[in-house]
């Protein structure tokens, strides 16, 4: 018995592939089973290949894997394309339709199930799906019935008629697999699971969640890959709650709407992706400098312009700190687990509120995207603070106006809302006084522009890193944000194998930098490694500009569109562990 | 109930002696008076230009954005807190030209707001450069051998986005320009008022004597009828848009917020905001 495995789906875009995996997964999870999920896929919507691979483990996982051991494929370019990730005596599982053939070099063993066929037979090719997971499910040894009843779930409300079609592709598929194997495959067979409860979602269902946990009760945004899922899945809720989300006819639309409405009093926030934030960054120094709290999420993908719109990269980071024009306050927030980027969102909200500044939150594709276990929510741990607001408000002798930005020790001014009576106050991007009017005043300026920031300078924020240091003194520190960190411990225990003693540090307040917190974690290490899906380390970049220890940094860097493995991240910092010049660090691709 | 007189604050505009758009910050405290308004019941959201700054010459909240950006501000105050009275305002270029996206998609959206344009056929803030709205042939810095673009026909278009209620007026016509903006408030949806608004400054062409030539009011042509969609379409292409008054009202349709699935009647700011448990666990279940 094994105490985890990977499994892909390969095939066309539309024919399934989506389905099976979703279907798959679910019942494993009911299992309890870990699991963690990676989508290939491009912006086709029809045709072109996409495969789903995931992760199945008795134990916590954070990481795809560098190789696979079950490739269900419902074409032969699903196989052409995936077989070399299989370990060697790895298993393909294809429809018999097309004639599947091993390609040359690769040691797995083929089993040809007529997928198709068999689905046929019962009614519709649309069962492919079962048949192919039934298949994939009898392989691994489990039982059928908790299968049955993840089925019955899906298809319950289609009727029983339905259900019991789909049981039968199932039981199909699994039979017709099991007799070619002669029964589950010894190597294959997987450890049963704790079966405890575990949610299974992506980063983007969780900051959805967060949001309505938070009292969001407005959404704002643009369609864009790969944010809408936040979107979509508020639709289905807010209107519960009594708000909306409107999609608007662009992202400006979509910021300068969440402002109105989170001016107005209500929590509202946007989300999108590199070229929606591009869009954007006008009315994100309006909010700075009006301060008005917003919540702004970029679920970064390949740039630059359409880059790669379904692909994975952290090259968003500079921009989300110094987009704006002139200089404001504001936060940006990078959560790198499911659970964070709930938390996190409903942390954005009360940042927002408290500072009384925009925040963002940055994800990654494969954070927001990736299907993964998640332990289950706290509901107590949901807290709501709207900061400084202020209500009935005495009346003042004079015709004076409210002075929403009254200079205070911290800052943070008295927040009014409209309607209130006595609150009365301007509000302008305009560099203005104490009650919103304009002014030009240099001594003004200056005081406004400290007041802005004094704001940030006793920033709350509990965790801005996440460590792992067990060692005092590393040979190496390796730092990453966003969806890297599992892949990262799954590299360091390699290198524990090999003598190089690493402390891992994930940033996840990307600004304000929380530099000493970063900078007591660097003088103890020898070396730093930093890694980042970019091409030109932007946040090797902003630890060099905050802390500094320039001669210690290496970059990692991938850009090609793909997560790290786990593989490439061993190497890497291998080889930045060893006494390798700046240049040989090059030639070994470490940049 | 509060007086007109209530609607002013003591900030004197920066405008210049003769601009069209005092008459417009005139209208808008007349027209807020008379439907019963309190100063923190309205909300003013402005533009960017020498129109824009209009939102911190009224006593009642105000938010003076970014360039062209008006209407989507002023739509998402409107859905958080639908109480309050919401006037978008701002130039032809801030509405028109860099804003002219969000304009023609708040008409289609058609939430309760009011939308008055400053309309002066000239950028005013930026000393004088052409506008959407700018005639052919009209010479400007930046147009100086004359425009040769078309000139805009935004209540065209306005009637072609399905526009609920669509009206036209003058800054000379105090009386005209604050019943229709009344008008506008008690509209339910979106109500759009394009203001001839002349620049003393920068536009010699169309002055206050200009539009009294050629403009033509609604009240003196017989038979109009502002129900009439078709009708409305025709006046405009036939006039080339110099027509005044109300040029259609479609008062059947209802406004996003009575429409849009779900949404509350009471003020959504007004609302609290923690989940109970309950709710919570369910949402929860879903990703089981
Ligand atoms: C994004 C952006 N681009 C350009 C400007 C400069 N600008 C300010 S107002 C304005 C045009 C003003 O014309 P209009 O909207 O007709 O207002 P008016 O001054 O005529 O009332 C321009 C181009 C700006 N503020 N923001
Ligand atoms: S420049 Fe023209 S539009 Fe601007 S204030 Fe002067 S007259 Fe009015
Ligand atoms: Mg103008």
């Amino acid at each position: 018995m094994i105490s985890q495995l990977s499994w892909k789906i390969g095939g066309q875009q539309g024919e399934g592939v989506e389905s099976t995996d979703r279907i798959f997964s679910t019942a494993l999870n009911r299992l309890g089973y870990y699991l963690y999920g990676y989508r290939h896929f491009s912006s086709r919507i029809k045709g072109g290949h996409t495969n789903n691979k995931i992760r199945i483990s008795t134990k916590p996982i954070r990481a795809i894997s560098d190789d696979l051991d079950i490739l269900v494929a419902f074409d032969q370019e699903s196989i052409d394309f995936n077989s070399h990730e299989l370990r060697s005596g790895g298993v393909i599982v294809a429809d018999a339709k097309f004639g599947p053939v091993v390609p040359e070099g690769v040691d797995a063993k083929l089993f040809a199930v007529p997928i198709t066929s068999i689905a046929e037979e019962l009614g519709t090719s649309l069962m492919k799906n079962m048949v192919a997971s039934g298949a994939s499910w009898a392989l691994l040894g489990l039982p059928l019935e908790v299968f049955n009843k993840a089925v019955e779930e899906e298809f319950g409300r289609k009727g029983p008629a339905i259900v019991e079609k789909n049981i039968e592709a199932v039981k199909r598929g699994a039979d017709y697999v099991l007799e070619l194997a002669g029964g589950p495959i010894e190597g294959l067979k997987l450890e049963p699971a704790d079966g405890k409860q575990k949610l299974f979602m992506i980063g983007n269902d969780a900051i959805g969640l967060g949001s309505v946990a938070a009292g969001c009760r407005i959404m704002s945004a643009y369609p864009i890959t790969p944010a809408s899922e936040i979107m979509e899945y508020l639709i289905k809720k807010l209107p519960k709650f009594g708000g909306t989300v409107v999609q608007t006819e662009d992202e400006i639309a979509a910021i300068t709407m969440a402002i109105g409405a989170s001016y107005a009093g209500v929590r509202t926030m946007t989300a999108s992706a590199g070229p929606g934030l591009s869009l954007m960054m006008e009315a994100i120094g309006l909010a700075g400098m009006t301060e008005i709290p917003v919540v702004i999420v970029d679920t970064q993908r390949g740039g630059p312009s359409t880059g790669l719109p379904t692909k994975q990269e952290q090259s968003d980071i500079s921009a989300l700190i110094y987009g704006t024009h002139g200089e404001i306050p504001k936060i940006v927030l990078a959560p790198s687990s499911i659970e964070e980027c709930f938390y996190d969102t409903i942390q954005a909200f009360n940042l927002a509120e408290k500072y009384q500044v925009p925040v963002i939150l940055a994800t990654d594709l494969q954070l927001s995207l990736g299907k993964q276990s998640c332990e289950t929510l706290d509901f107590d741990k949901i807290q709501i603070d709207r900061g400084y607001m202020v209500k009935d408000i005495p009346d003042r002798e004079d015709s004076s106006m409210f002075n929403r930005y009254a200079f205070t020790e911290n800052g943070i001014s008295p927040r009014v809302l409209p309607g209130e009576k006595n609150g009365i106050h301007h509000v302008t991007g305009v560099e203005h006084d104490e009650s919103g009017r304009p002014s030009e005043s240099p001594v003004n300026r200056k005081k406004m522009m400290d007041k802005r920031f004094r704001k940030l300078a006793k920033l709350d924020v509990e965790n801005p890193i996440h460590l792992h240091a067990p060692h005092p003194e590393p040979d190496l520190l390796i730092v990453g944000m966003g969806s890297t960190g599992g892949t990262i411990d799954q590299a360091r225990l390699r290198l524990n194998g090999e003598g190089i003693t690493s402390n891992h540090m994930t940033v996840r307040l990307l600004h304000p930098f929380p530099v000493e917190e970063v900078r007591e974690q660097m003088e103890k290490a020898k070396k730093i490694v930093v890694l980042e899906n970019n091409a030109t380390g932007q946040l090797a970049n902003l630890i060099k500009m905050n802390v500094g220890h320039h001669d210690k940094i290496v970059n990692v860097l991938k850009y090609d569109g793909n997560p790290f493995l786990p593989s490439e991240v061993f190497e890497r910092c291998k080889n930045a562990a060893g006494n390798l010049t700046q240049e040989e660090l090059v030639k070994n691709g470490n940049l | 109930m509060a007086t007109f007189k209530e609607f002013r604050n003591n900030i004197k505009p920066n405008w210049c002696p003769g601009c069209g758009d005092f008459s417009i910050q005139a209208a808008i405290q007349r027209a807020a008076a008379a439907v019963g308004l309190e100063p923190e019941n309205l909300a003013v959201i402005s533009g960017i230009g020498c129109s824009g700054r209009i939102s911190g010459y009224i006593n009642a909240y105000g938010l003076h954005g970014i360039h062209g950006r008006a209407l989507p501000i002023a739509q998402g105050v409107k859905l958080a807190n639908r109480d309050l009275t919401v006037i978008a305002s701002g130039g032809d270029g801030d509405g028109f030209a860099i804003g002219m996206g969000h304009t023609v998609h708040a008409i289609r959206r058609n939430i309760n707001i009011t939308y008055i344009v400053m309309d002066n056929q000239i950028y005013g803030l930026t000393k004088g450069q052409t506008s959407p709205r700018s005639g052919e042939g009209f010479k400007t810095k930046s147009t100086p051998e004359g425009s040769v673009e078309s000139t805009l026909s935004p209540l065209e278009i306005a009637l072609a986005s399905g526009a609920t209620f669509v009206a036209q007026s003058f800054s000379s016509d105090l009386k005209q320009l604050t019943s229709l903006i009344e008008q506008g408030i008690q509209h339910e949806g979106f109500s759009l008022i394009n203001v001839f608004s002349p620049c003393v400054t920068f536009n010699k062409v169309n002055t206050y004597d200009w539009f009294k030539e050629n403009i033509i009011n609604l009240d003196t042509v017989p038979d109009y009828d502002s129900s009439n969609r078709a009708m409305a379409m025709s006046k405009l292409m036939e006039t080339g848009s110099m027509i005044t008054g109300l040029i259609y009202q479609n008062k059947e349709k209802k406004s996003y917020e009575n429409m849009v699935h779900g949404f509350k009647e009471e003020p959504l700011a007004q609302q609290s905001l923690a989940l109970d448990k309950s709710e919570f666990d369910k949402l929860v279940a879903e990703f089981v």
